[in-house]
């Protein structure tokens, strides 16, 4: 019953439906992007050194127990409100797992293997392209994996600092206890999350070097 | 600073309610992840389908889950122990499964030469050498769950949200800075205290 109502008011209002759900979409590709461009090269750079990259990961794992909410509701007094504030917050939520699973990839690369590749006569940055980033790229990728499922829970968040999105239906929802507007945010916004967790668990696979592939 | 002086009690408040609030949602998540986890780890297609359900409960995003049950159970504490009890599950019962797998065969072949039977077995030999394991996936649920505890405050149900929400709604910032530090610094000590009690078991494993 709710989710014909729920349907009904999507058939009524698709403007207001599709705006959310892009905005949804935007947001999280986006700051997902950003956090992918930031974290990866300076997950390649600090990988090099054992001190540096322990503080990275110390920093990125405090960084992990502050609540999504919080460092969206910490942006505001700074930025204000609307889409670019959301932005910046939600990049800052998915740098720690790529980070964190970038650099600890990187160490874990077997030191044999960069022995041989040196032997070969490669240099460091075909080291660092043909060898080392291939047999890292599952675990890196599983970090992107998790950071993109938390920023698009997280972008639903976004609505109580006027980011837009899917969330609020819930927010105006629950304000005006519509029951049928909850469903028309949360069912739409836990299918992104559950197919961007596929999305990227597929891409990881694909990106598997043959070789490393379980048989 | 000075609002936090002033209305410490107020923070105190809130703190306890978030306390109650996690550590029953996870107390409720371990008993629920022990028996799962415990008949997963004996029989591969009870792991597999308990991985796949428990995963998608821990995608559905928070704020959606907490929407999804106001038709079914309304605004409250109930609802929040729900959703936080969902979102543990899938962490918990991963690790208690791998953490009873881990165990050699030797040694379990050897507690059944011993004449030990299997409920002997469960409690003397698989869950202690599993223990350790066990501990981890406790300790990064209970990290989780109190950070998803924020965003219950929404839904009514008391805790540090409560302090975050306010300072959104009243655009004042020390408020928010209260109820995020005060969130992160319980996360914090609970994560260092199980990461202790993790490192004790796994040195008296060893």
């Amino acid at each position: 019953m709710l989710l014909v109502e729920a349907w009904q008011f999507i058939v009524a209002h698709p403007g207001r439906f599709f705006d959310a759900l892009a905005t949804h979409v935007a947001l999280s590709a986006a700051a997902l992007g950003l956090a992918i461009a930031i974290a990866l090269p300076v997950g390649v750079l600090l990988a090099d050194t054992r001190r540096a990259a322990l503080v990275a990961i110390t920093a990125a794992n405090i960084g992990r127990t502050l609540p999504s909410l919080a460092v969206l509701a910490l942006v505001m007094p700074v930025l204000g409100t609307g889409f670019v504030p959301s932005l910046f917050a939600l990049t800052l939520l998915a740098l720690p797992p790529i980070l964190i699973n970038t650099v600890t990839a990187l160490q874990q690369v077997d030191a044999d293997m960069v022995d041989a590749a040196r032997g070969m006569g490669m240099t460091r940055a075909q080291i660092m392209r043909k060898v080392e980033l291939p047999v890292a790229m599952p675990v890196i990728f599983a970090g992107i994996r998790t950071a993109a499922v938390q920023v698009v829970s997280g972008a639903v968040l976004a609505a109580y600092i006027g980011g837009g999105g899917l969330g609020d239906f819930i927010t105006s929802g629950i304000a005006m206890m519509a029951l049928p507007q909850l469903l028309v945010g949360a069912i739409p916004a836990t299918l992104l999350a559950i197919g961007a967790d596929r999305l990227f668990g597929h891409l990881q696979k694909i990106l598997t070097p043959a070789g490393m592939r379980p048989r | 600073m000075k609002w936090l002086r002033n209305n410490w009690d107020q923070v105190a408040i809130a703190l306890g309610e978030h306390i109650v609030i996690s550590f029953t949602s996870v107390a409720i998540a371990f008993a629920m992840s022990l028996a799962i986890g415990i008949w997963a780890a004996r029989n591969e297609r009870v792991f597999r389908w308990a991985i796949a359900v428990s995963g998608f409960l821990y995608t559905i995003p928070t704020l959606a889950f907490l929407a999804l049950l106001i038709p079914i159970v309304g605004l409250g504490r109930v609802n929040a122990i729900i959703c936080m009890v969902a979102f543990s599950l899938m962490i918990m019962i991963r690790n208690v499964a791998t953490g009873i797998r881990e165990v050699p065969v030797e040694v379990v072949d050897a507690a059944r030469g011993m004449g030990m039977h299997p409920f002997e077995i469960l409690t003397k030999i698989e869950l202690p050498l599993a223990l350790p394991v066990i501990v981890a996936g406790l300790r990064i649920a209970t990290v989780t769950v109190i950070s998803v505890a924020v965003v219950a405050a929404y839904i009514n149900a008391g805790g540090l949200g409560t302090l975050i929400f306010n300072g959104i709604s009243n655009d004042f910032a020390p408020k928010i800075w209260a109820g995020a530090l005060t969130s992160c610094a319980l996360a914090v000590a609970a994560d260092l205290s199980l990461a202790k009690v993790e490192g004790w078991l796994r040195h008296r494993a060893a």
